[in-house]
């Protein structure tokens, strides 16, 4: 089933609605990515769940990513959000930095969020401000780190039966 | 006196006031982690007051292998194990759905037959977990009979694995580009004899339960959850069609030729136990109908894509061409280059939109995967469902939303 929408037209109503919140829009195989101002997002997901023609009311998916060498952003939160009635999906990204990892909740507006969110904060110490219950889900309740960031290598440093410069690594 | 034992008078009196409180009205009780009724090991505290839940809370991770960290020290082939482990009621699902994205990753085209066969392979591992699902609901009713039955035919979906890729639960099946080999004839037998056998023993079972009357008076009205409540809580797959949405990735955005099939999205009204089941149930028809589809237009051609760079060579070709045994060193070694990228590609897995996540910055292995499971996002709703209702309504939604631990803790 094709979408009803197509990417431009998409994109070309949320701009006219938040211009320069908007930082960047791309279509990397044919899905429409859009960078956020960090903390607009409350904002843009309300308004995308609550827009007559778009009606983006659907929150698929929610996670983090760390990027450690970008200074200063080195925490994404990337957001899966779809339209059931128009069949479309979009994918909305906000960059946080490691020295304030803190975004605003979506839990007000899609209840599904409340353990993706605990799931991000789980293993990458993203704090979501206004979540009524953040405490750790997957992870035990006495760990003192966050998994899923890049510092945190899988296999013990310290092995020297896999040398990796024989590889070409 | 030892600390252990003060710890026991202390535990003693602890279990004496809590004896207080059941006359006082509101008692705590755990509902697992290894609990019969649970089906996997999770944990729920309920509130009740006799036998009224007034509330509960859940903990979760007991059997968390950290897949996601796991993803990102594996090179893309080695992955598809970690796949297997999440719904492994439905392993195959989970396998093709990530070849999928890495073929999505990389631009590669599937030749129609290879997706025949995925097509007929994963509507088996549906009808597969449904049944187990289904079976179970009986169970919890208190009617084993019909379990005994429908496992007896799940053997028969396992057989079938077992023909096309040697494994049975894990199955690690197929590869980035198709299969490891074409359905051999012993497999075609067995699928002609199971599509001639299965519906029998199928529609058995469903006279046992569909309008039996003490299994509707119990599951009707169970664990309710509307289609806006639903929906705010990101529902997909039996679930969500059973509260009367008809969504489906099958049909909204059809991969692997699914538009070539007819099939009907079932839908319930109510989203209670009895449309849960009567859900899936109707579900396996379809999936029967499906693979009878497939199985007659079954197109000429390849099982596979001309992917030298991710699938591996035969073994004879290995030992006597220079090219193949390059070939098999990269991939074995995980030496192959891949794009740059981020993709997002979902399949209907047995519990709803299985989603594979996929951020690649070229180098062997995923930057990052993550895997968007339904279990995990539903299963958050089950307080919700609960409250209000009776200790043995709740032991029934739980079996009816089929919630696996291994998809839930990934």
């Amino acid at each position: 089933m094709a979408s009803k929408l197509t990417n431009e037209a998409v994109i070309e109503r949320i701009k006219s609605q938040f211009g320069s919140d908007i930082l960047s829009a791309e279509t990397p195989y044919d899905f429409l990515t859009i960078e956020v101002q960090a903390n607009k997002q409350h904002e843009i997901i309300e308004w995308l769940k609550k827009d007559e023609i778009l009606k983006i009311s659907f929150l698929t998916n929610l996670g983090g990513v760390h990027y450690p060498e970008q200074v200063g952003r080195e925490f994404a939160v990337v957001y899966h959000l779809q339209s059931m009635t128009n069949n479309f999906r979009l994918r909305l990204k906000i960059y946080v930095s490691k020295e304030n990892p803190e975004v605003d909740t979506i839990v007000d507006l899609h209840t599904g969020a409340n353990w993706m969110e605990r799931e991000t904060f789980d293993f990458f110490g993203i704090t979501f401000k206004g979540h009524p219950n953040l405490v750790r889900i997957l992870n035990e309740d006495s760990m003192d780190y966050f998994p899923m960031r890049k510092e945190y290598h899988l296999e013990d440093g310290t092995r020297e039966d896999k040398d990796d410069r024989f590889f070409g690594r | 006196m030892s600390t252990w034992e003060e710890e026991k008078i202390h535990d003693d009196a602890t279990y004496e006031s809590s004896l207080d409180t059941i006359d006082g009205s509101i008692a705590t009780l755990n509902l697992g982690p290894t609990h019969p009724a649970t089906h996997g090991i999770f944990q729920n505290v309920l509130k009740v007051d006799g036998e009224k839940i007034l509330g509960s809370e859940q903990t979760i991770g007991y059997i968390h292998r950290a897949f996601e960290k796991l993803a990102e020290r594996r090179p893309y082939n080695q992955i598809t194990t970690i796949t297997d482990r999440l719904n492994y009621c439905s392993s195959p699902i989970n396998n093709i759905g990530w070849h999928m994205t890495v073929e999505k990753l990389i631009g590669a085209e599937i030749p129609k037959r290879a997706q025949y066969m995925r097509v007929i392979i994963m509507e088996l591992a549906r009808i597969s977990d449904h049944l187990v699902c289904n079976a179970v609901i009986g169970v919890d009713t208190g009617a084993l009979t019909g379990f005994t039955y429908l496992f007896q035919q799940r053997e028969k979906i396992y057989d079938l694995f077992e023909e096309v890729c040697g494994a049975r639960l894990t199955t690690n099946m197929g590869r980035i580009g198709g299969f490891e080999r074409d359905f051999s004839p012993a497999f075609n037998e067995k699928l002609e004899a199971f599509l001639r056998d299965f519906p029998k023993v199928f529609n058995e079972f469903d006279t046992l339960l569909s309008r039996n009357r003490i299994f509707m008076d119990r599951t009707r009205g169970a664990g309710p959850i509307s289609a806006e409540r639903a929906l705010e809580y990101s529902f997909t797959g039996p679930n969500l069609r059973a509260a009367g949405v008809d969504y489906d990735v099958r049909v909204m955005e059809p991969y692997c030729s699914y538009e070539d099939f007819d099939f009907v999205v079932p839908v319930g009204t109510t989203g209670d136990t009895y449309d849960r089941f009567q859900v899936r149930q109707e579900e396996i028809r379809q999936s029967i109908r499906i693979i009878e589809q497939a199985l007659a237009k079954m197109p000429e051609g390849s099982y596979k894509a001309d992917l030298p760079e991710f699938y591996l060579p035969p073994k004879e070709e290995v030992y006597n061409n220079m090219e193949a045994l390059i070939y098999h060193f990269k991939i074995v070694m995980g030496e192959t280059p891949i794009p740059a990228g981020e993709v997002y590609h979902c399949v209907e897995g047995g519990n709803g939109e299985l989603g594979f996540y996929l951020i690649s910055d070229g180098g062997r292995t995923p930057y990052r995967l993550q895997f968007r499971r339904p279990c995990f996002i539903y299963y958050q709703a089950y307080p919700e469902m609960i409250t209000g209702s009776s200790i043995s309504d709740a032991v029934l939604t739980l079996s009816s939303m089929n919630v696996i631990a291994g998809e839930l803790d990934a």
